[in-house]
């Protein structure tokens, strides 16, 4: 469960890294094509799969660690368990041992799974255990495991209770073999459990949190460099490259740190094996020592029993309860308690005084052991055959034997060295002693033998060995089998292939003395452990040694070359990471580079058009000029034509260029608006102005109409304002054959509110829904598209904080066109892009206007849209932002110099028109002249309105009607009037009755209908577009108002006759023909004029007194030119005035004030150069030009006559 | 030769006079100036222009064809003459004047040469035009007609 824990949790890492992944895959496909994507994902799905292959190492490492730390506290339990039963019972180790190790193997199961999931049931558990051991192939009773696993249920942690069932006791043997099944089971379980240990749960960790962090900065390190790029793209020039190589670097450290770490792992796993290896071998080792040991100690122990045995028995009865057959007999028997003893024998301790006696009672000499040495022992051995022994001082002749070992009897045990230390040695401690390992008489392998002596009853407790010397009657011996013992031993365990175990004694640390096992070759790992036999004064040790040599540790080999290819196939994954991100950095720099330098081109480019177009400009006006002034020369038919014709490609040229210029202008930024105030319907007029040839020659109706709640002076550029319009204008002009164009110009505002009430003002819409009729409400009658849907589209500024300053104009060109076909639509505000290419081979142009025109629009704050139908016509609607002008007046930039007129004011018309929107257009140019309108929209009401004009005089009286010539249809209005002609020719009118004045207004018109005209009762035809500066002509001309200009014009003239009447002028000039011409001139005005022709002349008669009011003399003039003549003049003058001064002369006349300065005027062809500070030197009073300009004239005289006292007089 | 046709004849000639640019507007004015109190001043001052003008020629042309050609004298021929053509709207010659001042101006006296032909080419088309116009006039007159006005 744990492990599933470990695992789930891992599984949410590959996820995360997933997720990782495929940021940085997302990061890259986002940057740079997807063309390594397959290659990506290939990626993700391996490291997914190492990713959970390492989260299932760790699972299984969590595991182990579990397992591992159990084991310890088991181990430790199971000793202090095992001490306790010792103590407390004094049990059969043999018993013991086979317990424990059966409860080893079971135990560390049970507590492994008290360890894991608590929760599990013991009896399931005890099943499981129960069927794995039948898996074993034990067949072991269940009722015996079951009472042991109860037992350990009961107690806790201490083993008080251990009952021991019979059945478990003689299964021992059989547990021999299950324990070693166990023990495989549970080895192979190890093996497999125990590749990895914590120290690699460690190491893994840290690898995974070594990448992960890695990966991160990474990851940050490609942020932060692409966020420097964003911020400086010279500076990430050289850092990025920098940055790449410091990441490869980190990139290849991070390699080596990973391969270094799988060495370590290699090393660290090797070690930890090799010492698991150990443990292993010293536990097997001490296991088997201490089993050794025991079932050594419990063979001491009985042959002890056997030795108080024969004390009791032998000695203290007598007489003796025993003689050799009883002690065969009983030996024989026991021989299951002793099982490691070959045999036992009973020596009686003969001093050499009691030998004859003691051999007389047995009948038998007492021998010698037949060797001193220890070579083997003869088959052929026979006791009767050996030596009597020689004359000791004390004999131990062997007197009970087990049938074994039979041929002992009578051997003195004295004889043998070994056998004599053996017994002096344990009669003076009173425990039992061994002797060294040698081999045993007769058979032919090494034993030791084991000796307790066997003292008088009355021996006190703490005897000395004097004592115990004496209190000695005889000895018990066994002889210790150690090669069948270990052998035996080694059996019941498992393993015993595995490990080799030798016993050797080690009493003298020089040279052990090999008790059991092979010969071996010293090695190092060896594992020695003490076995106590209970004789302290012999020291013995088990040495264990694996048979073979220990296996490669592939477990640490595998994981450590998994580890190093991980490390390197993670490297090679970020290896091709950096390598794309390093690619991708480069293209986004390479990008940017061009990018900028694409820009920068285009900006080069706009610049270039535009200096290049300016510089075109200046030598195609003098081209034109030039043509000019050509077309003024005389020329004859031909070579008018074609300087007509080069004109008109230069003024094409001119325009085009013109419109490059403000592409190019608008493009590189180098277009600013003005900011003047202009007069919209002045500058709308100008417009329809320029179309006006062309729509007459089309038949096409050309309109306009300011809606009232325009201010009439708004502020900001007229010229561009203009250029949109006539670009817009200009666009429908050419695509439309018949119908109309229709200009309006609303406040936005206006147009949302009417939108809001949908009561759109003006808004076409069909009159008829039947097509075949086909009239719509619209200035021509022809179909129109719905303009209310550009307005959808338009985003409608609020802004009502500036709503007191800004005025946000809608201006709407509609026509009846061929309309642009939908798939056209999207480019239409594209340069030089037009509705298709065949499309300027039929309508020319370059298609850039409308581009310009969008650009200016936005340059207004405004947008531009357009809805078109193919056959039905465009509908062109641009809204853009103007301050209100206000009360400025003064300054107010105008196409037409004259103001509105004024002379209208208050006169009445009556507009007839059927077209609801034409009549409002006739009334909005009426309104304009300060003209009431009303209209009447059928014939009927129109004549009755007509007919009660005429009846009123005077101020109810209409002063003019004006019908359009389409008032219902075709010719109509001009038979509209008849009725009235009709009743004027046979003098229904009175007389003073007045027929108002009859307009009609027609785009075109036939020299036939002109001819009509007037006998249809029309007094002038005004010709479409209407304007309001050729309106009020028109009117002028036919009502008869004089114009104020025409007043000052006229003025001037009288003026002039005023001021020079009966004015005697003198005229200087030396040319007979300029003399004449002033004369005629001067004399036109009524002045009375006196020519002379040289200065001479002029100064006599200038000499004062005279009669002249005026001079007028030519400057330059032969003999004396008129500077001259003039000081002359001024210096007689003064001559006289100072005479006057002093009064030697009288005043003639009155009229000179005393005082002379007749006013010379300088007559110059040159005006120009003329300066009037130049005259003023020369003593003239001013200049006029020759020959005369009425106006320049007037001014010149005005100036200085009026200022003389004597013209008022005149 | 009735008088419609002979004003019709006149006003052509005038206006093709006009067209070409042998007159300019100052002949208007001064048809202008003609009123009943001033009869004939155009023939006046126009034929006081052929005698003045033709005088002046002879002399440009006799003083250039002399070995010591006195410019000063040339040019102020030149220059009466440029203000004599002005004052009558002789356009043509004014420009020919003008064109021989500025030559004179630059002291390109092959200029001022070149020029002396052309003038004299001009004021002899603008004789006999101004002397068929007179002509016309004059017929016109006898026959009890009035002088068309050129209007503009």
């Amino acid at each position: 469960m744990r492990s599933r824990v470990i695992q789930q949790s891992f599984s949410e890492a590959p996820s995360w890294v997933v997720r990782r992944m495929a940021a940085k895959r997302d990061y890259h496909s986002s940057i740079g094509e997807c063309e390594g994507c397959k290659r990506w994902k290939f990626r993700v799905v391996f490291s997914c799969v190492l990713v959970g292959f390492m989260g299932f190492l760790l699972g299984l490492e969590g595991c182990c660690g579990v397992w591992g730390r159990g084991r310890l506290e088991r181990e430790g339990l199971w000793e202090r368990r095992a001490q306790v039963m010792v103590q407390e019972f004094n049990l059969s180790k043999t018993q013991l041992q086979a317990l424990a190790v059966l409860l080893s193997s079971s135990e560390r199961e049970i507590s492994e799974r008290i360890e894991g999931p608590k929760t599990r049931s013991l009896s399931c558990l005890l099943e499981e255990l129960c069927s794995e051991k039948k898996q074993s192939g034990s067949n072991v009773d269940e009722d015996a495991m079951l009472d042991t696993n109860n037992s350990l249920k009961k107690d806790s942690n201490r083993v008080e209770i251990v009952p021991f069932s019979v059945p478990s006791v003689v299964s021992d043997l059989k547990d021999g073999q299950i324990i070693s099944n166990l023990e495989e089971f549970l080895k192979s379980t190890e093996g497999l459990l125990g590749l990895i240990t914590e120290n690699r749960l460690m190491v893994l960790l840290s690898v995974l949190i070594v990448m992960v962090l890695s990966v991160r900065i990474l990851y940050h390190m490609k942020m932060l460099s692409l966020s420097n790029e964003h911020k400086n793209l010279k500076q990430l020039q050289s850092s990025s490259s920098k940055s790449g190589g410091k990441r490869k670097k980190l990139l290849l450290l991070g390699v080596l740190v990973g391969l270094s770490v799988s060495v370590w792992i290699f090393f660290s796993m090797n070690e930890n094996i090799v010492r698991r290896q150990r443990e292993t071998l010293e536990n097997m080792c001490d296991e088997r020592a201490r089993m050794l040991q025991d079932q050594f100690n419990v063979s001491m122990n009985h042959v002890q029993a056997l030795a108080i045995l024969v004390s009791t028995f032998h000695h203290g009865k007598n007489p003796s309860a025993i003689d050799q057959r009883t002690f065969e007999e009983y030996t024989a028997r026991t021989a299951f308690e002793r099982p490691l003893t070959s045999g036992v024998a009973y020596a009686l301790k003969v001093l050499h005084s009691e030998r004859e006696q003691f051999e007389k009672e047995h009948g038998w000499k007492i021998k010698k052991m037949e060797r001193e040495d220890q070579s083997p022992v003869q088959d052929d051995y026979d006791p009767e055959k050996l030596d009597p022994a020689p004359v000791e001082e004390e004999y131990a002749p062997v007197i009970f034997s087990q049938d074994t070992v039979s041929h002992i009897v009578s051997v003195d045990m004295m004889s043998g060295k070994d056998d004599r230390d053996n017994i002096i040695r344990s009669r003076t401690t009173g425990k039992g002693a061994l002797t060294a390992p040698f081999n045993l008489l007769k058979y032919n392998y090494l034993g030791v033998v084991l000796t307790f002596a066997v003292y008088k009853s009355e021996l006190p407790p703490h005897a000395t060995p004097q004592e115990r010397t004496d209190a000695t009657i005889g000895y018990l011996g066994a002889s210790f089998d150690v090669p069948s013992l270990v052998e035996k031993l080694l059996q019941q365990l498992a393993s015993k292939q595995k490990i080799v175990v030798n016993v050797y004694d080690t009493t003298n640390s020089s040279s052990y003395i090999k008790m059991y096992g092979p010969d071996v070759t010293d090695s190092d790992d060896v594992y020695k452990s003490g076995v106590d036999f209970g004789d302290p004064t012999r020291k013995h040790a088990m040495h264990c040694r694996f048979k073979d040599k220990a296996a490669l540790p592939w477990s640490a080999i595998t994981t450590s070359i998994g580890v190093a290819v991980i490390v390197l196939l993670v490297g090679h994954i970020f290896y091709q990471a950096l390598n794309r991100i390093e690619k991708v950095e480069d293209d986004y720099r390479e990008m940017r580079e061009l990018k900028g330098r694409a820009e920068a081109a285009d900006v080069a480019k706009s610049q270039f058009l535009a200096t290049v177009s300016h510089e075109i400009r200046t030598p195609m006006n003098g081209v034109l000029g030039m043509l000019q002034m050509l077309m003024d020369t005389e020329l004859d038919a031909t070579q008018q034509d074609f300087v007509m014709t080069a004109q008109e490609s230069g003024n094409t040229l001119i325009t085009l260029i013109n419109e490059v210029l403000d592409q190019a202008k608008i493009e590189s930024g180098r277009l600013e608006l003005e900011a003047v105030p202009f007069d919209v319907r002045d500058l709308l007029d100008n417009v329809i102005s320029l179309f006006s040839d062309k729509s007459q020659l089309k038949g096409i109706e050309l309109a306009v109409y300011v809606s009232s709640q325009v201010p009439d002076v708004l502020v900001g550029d007229p010229v561009r304002f203009r250029q949109i319009i006539t670009n817009l204008v200009g666009n429908s002009m050419k695509f439309t054959e018949e119908g109309h164009i229709f200009v309006s110009v609303h406040l936005l505002e206006e147009i949302k509110n009417s939108c809001e009430a949908s009561t759109m003002f003006e808004v076409p819409h069909e009159v008829n829904n039947k097509k075949e009729i086909s009239s719509y409400d619209t200035l021509s009658g022809f179909q129109v598209v719905d303009r209310q849907r550009i307005i959808d589209k338009f985003k409608i500024h609020d802004s009502p904080k500036d709503s007191g300053h800004k005025v946000n104009l809608f201006v709407t060109v509609e026509d009846t066109g061929v309309g642009i076909p939908e798939e056209a639509q999207s480019r239409i505000f594209t340069p030089f892009m037009q509705a298709d290419s065949s499309t300027s081979r039929t309508y020319g142009g370059t298609g850039i206007g409308l581009s310009i025109s969008k650009c200016l629009v936005e340059l207004m704050g405004g947008e531009i849209g357009f809805v078109s139908k193919s056959g039905i016509g465009s509908t062109f609607s641009f809204t853009a932002v103007f301050e209100e002008g206000g009360m400025i007046s003064g300054d107010v930039k105008r196409y037409y110099t004259e103001p509105t007129p004024s002379e209208f004011q208050g006169m009445r018309a009556l507009v007839v028109d059927g077209r609801g929107i034409r009549a409002e257009i006739i009334k909005y140019h009426l309104q304009r002249l300060g003209v009431h309108v009303n209209v009447a929209t059928d014939p009927k009401s129109a004549l009755s309105a007509l007919l009660e004009a005429c009846s009123l005089s005077g101020r109810g009286s209409l002063d003019m009607v004006l019908v359009d010539k389409e008032a219902w249809s075709d010719g109509s209005a001009l038979t509209f009037p008849r009725p009235l002609v009709n009743q004027q020719r046979k003098g229904m009118l009175e007389h003073w009755q007045k027929i108002p004045k009859l307009f009609l207004l027609a785009t075109s018109l036939s020299s036939s209908e002109y001819d009509n005209l007037k006998s249809a009762g029309y007094i002038e035809c005004i010709r479409k577009p209407l304007r309001l500066s050729m309106m009020g002509a028109c009117l002028q001309k036919i009502l008869g108002v004089v114009s104020k200009r025409q007043k000052q014009a006229r003025g001037d003239s009288l003026a002039l006759k005023e001021l020079l009447k009966g004015k005697k002028i003198l005229v200087v000039d030396d040319n007979a023909i300029n003399r004449k011409v002033a004369w005629g001139a001067l004399k036109k005005y009524g002045a009375v004029v006196t020519c002379v022709d040289s200065g001479k002349d002029a100064i006599r008669i200038l000499r004062p007194p005279h009669e002249i009011d005026a001079c007028f003399m030519d400057v330059q003039m032969p003999e004396m030119d008129g500077f001259e003549a003039t000081r002359l003049i001024r210096s007689a003058e003064k001559e006289v005035n100072e005479l006057i001064g002093r009064g030697e002369m009288l005043i003639e006349t009155d009229q000179h004030m005393g005082y002379w300065h007749v006013p010379i005027l300088a007559m110059t062809a040159d005006v120009i150069q003329a300066t009037y500070e130049e005259c003023l030197r020369c003593g003239m009073d001013g200049y006029v030009s020759k020959p005369f300009e009425e106006q320049q004239l007037y001014s010149a005289v005005a100036h200085f006559l009026e200022s003389d006292p004597i013209s008022d007089a005149a | 030769m009735d008088v419609s046709m002979l004003q019709r004849t006149y006003s052509d000639l005038l206006t093709s006079l006009f067209r070409e640019g042998i007159l300019n507007q100052q002949f208007t004015e001064l048809q202008q100036l003609q009123d009943e109190n001033n009869p004939g001043f155009v023939f006046e001052v126009v034929s006081l222009f052929f005698e003045d003008s033709g005088r002046l020629i002879n002399e440009l042309i006799s003083n250039f064809n002399q070995q010591a050609v006195d410019y000063k004298k040339i040019d102020a021929y030149v220059h009466q003459l440029k203000g004599s053509s002005a004052s009558i709207g002789a356009e043509k010659i004014r420009s020919v004047c003008q064109t021989f001042r500025e030559y004179y101006d630059k002291n390109d006296i092959q200029g001022c040469y070149n020029c002396i032909q052309p003038l004299n080419q001009e004021f002899v088309t603008f004789k006999s035009k101004l002397e068929a116009l007179f002509t016309l006039e004059q017929q016109i007159v006898a026959a009890g007609g009035s002088i068309p006005m050129m209007r503009h």
